[in-house]
């Protein structure tokens, strides 16, 4: 017979040891390998949330593709804002450290994006609060790379990268 | 033989990836401790000095002027910066160097920070670099724990000058 004190100890004992084990492993794994987030607004439209505020898009964020602040033109990344800490925001990848790249609405005609910086741009324009308006990004605050449509199941999906071809940078630096 | 010693290789994994998840929680959300390497924090931070940085205060946006943080360089993510915040979004900063006669200033975006180093003659910070985005900033250091003899909090800037009174 387990007098009741004594099985309400070792359950406790059970249930920190498994706390302990969950939390950390869990917070870790949405830190540095992925997680999802629903996108809001309509500055990547088509691509992402073609139904505007009816029904938000849910992606897959790989983190640790983006471990090693490596990516691709083309690739649909999200970034810490940098005119809100707070918030995150997610773009395509236009240009990176070297191009020189034709801005559509910056104050500068022609930009060369800075070393350890890259150029984001939404796919709808016009409706993107992006690189045109607040200059080229610096990689530091680069967050995740979208891979994936996870919801709704009808629009499940790879992201592509793709570059549009209009948006293609003037010049490219060899490595 | 082999089921013991792979047991043991799996129980051994299990335990480091434990550990590992919480050294990882403990120094994103808590804190760590840093060794600073360079003279731009001179005479606050010595060359090879040790400190316990905390990432509370940018957590829940707390840093405040004067405060010393570590950043990511903005020029190269990899690696990691050491200066003094002199401004805050939408403080009057002074952007003229030292020898300069005529005084320049320059308003903070919102969302970024100013950063200088202590030792002024020998820093590549804001007056280079401009502004940085709040969101390279990793953690404040609060204490040095390495020489002994100057163990304790950190002196306030020996640069009050360059804060402007805004």
């Amino acid at each position: 017979m387990m007098p009741a004190q004594g099985f309400g100890r070792r359950y406790m004992k059970a249930f920190l040891k498994g706390f302990f084990v969950a939390v950390p492993v869990t917070v870790t794994f949405l830190d540095q390998v992925a997680c999802v987030a629903r996108v809001e607004g309509a500055s990547m439209q088509p691509s992402l949330n073609p139904g505007g505020s009816h029904s938000s898009d849910v992606v897959l964020l790989n983190h640790w593709k983006v471990r090693n602040y490596e990516v691709q033109r083309g690739d649909i990344v999200s970034l810490v804002s940098p005119k809100n800490p707070e918030q995150k925001i997610i773009k395509r990848v236009i240009a990176l450290e070297g191009d020189i790249i034709k801005t559509m609405g910056h104050k500068n005609r022609y930009v060369k994006v800075p070393r350890g910086h890259m150029w984001v741009e939404g796919d709808h324009h016009g409706h993107s609060f992006d690189s045109n308006a607040f200059g080229p990004v610096s990689l530091g605050l680069l967050h995740a790379h979208a891979t994936h449509i996870l919801w709704p199941p009808k629009r499940w999906q790879r992201l592509e990268s793709i570059l549009p071809p209009e948006r293609a940078p003037v010049q490219i630096e060899e490595k | 033989m082999l089921r013991s010693i792979l047991g043991k290789t799996f129980r051994l994994l299990g335990y480091t990836l434990q550990y590992g998840c919480i050294a990882h929680c403990a120094f994103e959300y808590v804190g760590g401790v840093v060794v600073c390497s360079g003279p731009s924090m001179e005479p606050t931070i010595q060359n090879s000095d040790i400190v316990f940085a905390e990432n509370l205060s940018r957590h829940f946006y707390a840093i405040q002027r004067g405060d010393i943080i570590i950043a990511k360089s903005p020029s190269d993510p990899k690696s990691n910066i050491c200066k003094r915040v002199i401004g805050l979004e939408g403080d009057k900063v002074f952007t003229h160097s030292p020898s300069d006669y005529l005084k320049s200033h320059s308003y903070v975006p919102r969302g970024h920070v100013w950063l200088e180093g202590d030792n002024l003659q020998n820093s590549t910070d804001s007056r280079y670099y401009g502004p940085i985005p709040y969101g390279l900033i990793r953690g404040r250091i609060c204490l040095k724990i390495w020489p002994l003899n100057d163990f304790g909090l950190l002196r306030d800037s020996p640069n009050g000058h360059r804060f402007s009174d805004e």
